[in-house]
């Protein structure tokens, strides 16, 4: 099976390779089986990940429990367990997406949206603030504590002090409420500077990345695929 | 009625969420766990529609006959074969974990490695330091390039060898990185969470509410 699976694999990287070459039927066919497994795999997981543990599973409970407490068998437990019956209203509001199936009733698709939105708005303000907002200007200030303490050398403090320069350059640049003009436009060119290096950095590691990744592929089919060979052919 | 009511729980999830993650209450925390599991419960039919759409589209253009059409069916083999065995069995059934080792993650890394190829022949195509900013960017990235592979260092402990430092095109990489590059990043992440913060806050108050669509 382990060798089947690296012929197939092997197969399927040349497949999408090709691609190199010009489009073809082999990488379609690749591409499209690509798109397909992986949709299959996303359901999987929503599924099994999200609509069992958190929906299917307290309902059933809780279904049982109510059952229990109709023939006079409840406990502590089953009592307890008769709060999942409430999981029935974000399943109704999540239903109400295939809405959008139904010209007639698609504003009803409006509910579950606004929920999420909320639901997503509502989450991210505490968030963004603590590990963006305050840890980055902590991060940004942090260090002249320590120049103040005389513990950084000078090329530490020399690094620090060019973080702070380029943090407030760089937000001078996205800072619109003025005119750019005098010294405002000249911390905004800076700030311009510093955002090229990030972009170009940027550039580096992703190149970099995928070459990572092609080494990686090149590395399997010269190895393993062809190490397999052997294997394959007896 | 069929806009207010939405805007209506808009704002009352959103301000759960808030304040629940303010309060360390345990009838806080009961309520910001099932908020959680709520939009957990909500976000995969969405996905459900996203899949539905998917299959339209393709039975369109199965029952149009149009260009590649029969590639289609393709998708829905691949898509279909997952879902029998892996709805029933899980995802860590042998089969479902031989489909996503030896099908899915191949093709995952084969299609971004492609990207290499694509972004070397753009990169030198358009690559041209025809300013001083342009040459900034151009620059970092050849530096981040070589200070990423062992040849830079070797390169530099050659070229570069009446210099007191050794490997130093991998610490340049790195110094750019924590310093300069850090900069940038953190002007950017500072710049993007309060455009964050302040769109949150208008959709929550119902100010945004593009997401609604037109209509009643």
């Amino acid at each position: 099976m382990e060798i089947i699976g690296i012929w197939v694999a092997a197969f399927l990287t040349l497949c999408i390779y090709s691609f190199l070459y010009r489009d073809n039927p082999f990488y379609r066919f690749a591409e499209h089986l690509f798109v397909g497994i992986s949709v299959g795999y996303i359901i999987i997981i929503n599924i099994h990940q999200g609509v069992i543990p958190l929906a299917w599973e307290p309902l059933s409970e809780a279904i049982s429990a109510l059952w229990a407490e109709i023939v006079g068998t409840t406990t502590p437990e089953t009592r307890n367990a008769l709060w999942g019956l409430f999981r029935i209203l974000p399943i109704a509001i999540g239903l109400l997406f295939f809405a959008r199936l139904s010209p007639r009733h698609t504003w009803l698709i409006r509910y579950p949206i606004a929920i999420l939105i909320g639901f997503g708005a509502g989450v991210a303000i505490p968030n963004v603030l603590q590990a963006n907002i305050f840890a980055q200007t902590r991060g940004t200030i942090e260090p002249f504590a320590a120049i103040n303490a005389g513990t950084l050398s000078a090329w530490d403090t020399f690094g620090a002090i060019l973080i702070a320069i380029g943090v407030i350059c760089t937000l001078t640049y996205f800072f619109f409420s003025v005119e750019h003009r005098g010294p405002v436009k000249w911390a905004s060119k800076v700030g311009i500077g510093f955002l090229m290096i990030g972009f170009g950095a940027a550039f580096g590691n992703t190149v970099m990345g995928r070459l990572a990744l092609l080494i990686h592929r090149v590395g399997f089919l010269l190895n393993d695929w062809l190490g397999s060979f052997g294997a394959f052919f007896g | 009625m069929k806009r207010q009511i939405p805007l209506a729980f808009c704002f009352l999830f959103g301000i759960a969420m808030i304040f629940t993650q303010f309060s360390p209450h345990s009838y806080s925390q009961a309520v910001y766990k099932e908020v959680i599991d709520w939009g957990l419960i909500i976000s995969p039919f969405a996905m459900v529609l996203a899949v539905v759409t998917l299959i339209q589209t393709h039975v369109t253009r199965i029952n149009l006959r149009t260009e590649h059409w029969q590639y289609s069916l393709i998708v829905f083999v691949g898509m279909i074969v997952m879902v029998l065995i892996g709805v029933p069995f899980g995802p860590q059934n042998s089969i479902v974990e031989w489909l996503y080792n030896n099908v899915q993650v191949p093709m995952d890394a084969s299609m971004f490695s492609l990207l290499a190829f694509f972004i070397a022949s753009a990169a030198f195509r358009a690559f041209r330091a025809r300013s001083f900013e342009a040459f900034l960017l151009l620059a970092t990235a050849m530096i981040v390039m070589i200070g990423n592979v062992p040849v830079g260092d070797l390169v530099w402990n050659k070229v570069m060898s009446w210099m007191p430092w050794t490997d130093g095109a991998s610490w340049l990489r790195q110094w750019i990185l924590d310093v300069l590059n850090n900069a940038a990043r953190r002007g950017i992440i500072l710049g993007v969470s309060l455009g964050v913060i302040s769109q949150s806050i208008r959709i929550i108050l119902g100010i945004e509410r593009s997401y609604l669509g037109g209509g009643d």
